[in-house]
């Protein structure tokens, strides 16, 4: 889900073509797009405070076997919400198809390089203060 | 996931259908023994007709507590309850705002249920009740305000008492609870300042 979240809508898109029999399905709720309390705690510790709000578009839908999918991303794409609940629907349950298994894998490894290079970017500009600890 | 196997949608067009059904509602509460017809969502689960489901779509959410009959407790409709208007199921009577009887004859006495304070006498709750059939069947006198003289509605499967408890009921006046008589997609309000009495005994 938390894969799904994340994914690019074309990566989605892309996963729904792939699918065979193509899923037919029915909208239980949404998608619509609303306002959510992001909450947190300092140090994961402590009361609990609102950080703020931030958008997110939420779809659940029903496939036609009776699978109910659902999901929640940040942003107000509703087509890429209802997509997500589709595939998130789809991946419930005994065999999950080779195409969708290999659509989500594709998702994950492509977040993985992302975040991998915006790591490596920010690392090149990492600055070491050594003379100051040596000096200190 | 089995708990949401059985899921139906709610209304197709949530915005335009809620305001609809509220202002059905409004009129049916202003003019007690008026009764309205309400467009229900498509597929509401058993044993919820569509002004049950329309009513509750509409007026329940995470603030209301909802307490529901055996009836209404066996079936899918508690989780479709809670999927769409997020709410609280509670056991005790005392303790919810809405109450959604499917069951007329198994209706816990009116005064089970929250009736308000002196301080807050809105915060008594509404009770939701179907009945096999409005406009035919045993007849009740109502009057009170938004009501022209008398007026009269007939209704199949209410309980012998229904108007000696909703005497006991009106004695509380300003407290007291709500009803709210339904079946299938047709609706008849029966606020607490109206008085109810059967000529038929």
């Amino acid at each position: 889900m938390a894969t799904l979240a994340r994914a690019p809508r074309e990566r989605l898109e892309a996963a729904i073509a792939s699918l065979a029999p193509t899923p037919q399905w029915e909208r239980l709720r949404g998608p619509e797009a609303g306002m959510v309390m992001v909450r947190g705690r300092m140090g994961s510790v402590g009361g609990a405070f609102n950080l703020g709000e931030m958008t997110v578009a939420r779809c659940a839908v029903r496939l036609d076997d009776g699978r109910v999918g659902h999901a929640y991303r940040a942003g107000r794409d509703l087509r890429a919400a209802e997509l997500a609940a589709v595939l998130d629907a789809c991946a419930l349950g005994p065999g999950l198809p080779a195409s969708l298994a290999a659509a989500l894998a594709a998702m994950d490894a492509a977040e993985d390089a992302a975040r991998d290079d915006r790591s490596r970017r920010a690392a090149a500009t990492r600055v070491d203060f050594y003379g100051m600890v040596r000096m200190g | 996931m089995s708990s949401v196997d059985g899921l139906s949608p709610g209304f197709t067009a949530p915005v335009e259908d809620q305001q609809a059904c509220f202002r059905a509602v409004l009129e049916a509460t202003s003019r007690p023994g008026t009764i309205v017809t309400l467009a229900g969502p498509t597929r509401p689960p058993a044993p919820l007709g569509g002004a049950m489901a329309a009513v509750a779509l509409t007026l329940v959410d995470a603030d209301t507590p909802l307490w529901l009959d055996d009836a209404i407790m066996a079936g899918a409709a508690p989780s479709w309850l809670r999927f769409h208007c997020g709410c609280r199921l509670v056991a005790d009577p005392s303790s919810a705002v809405f109450a959604f009887a499917a069951d007329a004859a198994a209706l816990p006495p009116l005064s089970r249920f929250f009736a308000g304070t002196d301080e807050y006498p809105d915060r008594g709750a509404t009770i939701v009740v179907a009945v096999a059939a409005l406009g035919e069947g045993h007849r009740l006198t109502l009057t009170g305000p938004g009501i022209a003289g008398t007026a009269m509605i007939a209704t199949t499967g209410l309980q012998k008492g229904f108007a000696a408890m909703r005497a006991a009921n009106h004695r509380l006046f300003p407290r007291g609870v709500d009803v709210i008589l339904v079946a299938g997609n047709r609706l008849v309000s029966l606020p607490r300042s109206t008085t109810v009495s059967s000529p038929e005994g």
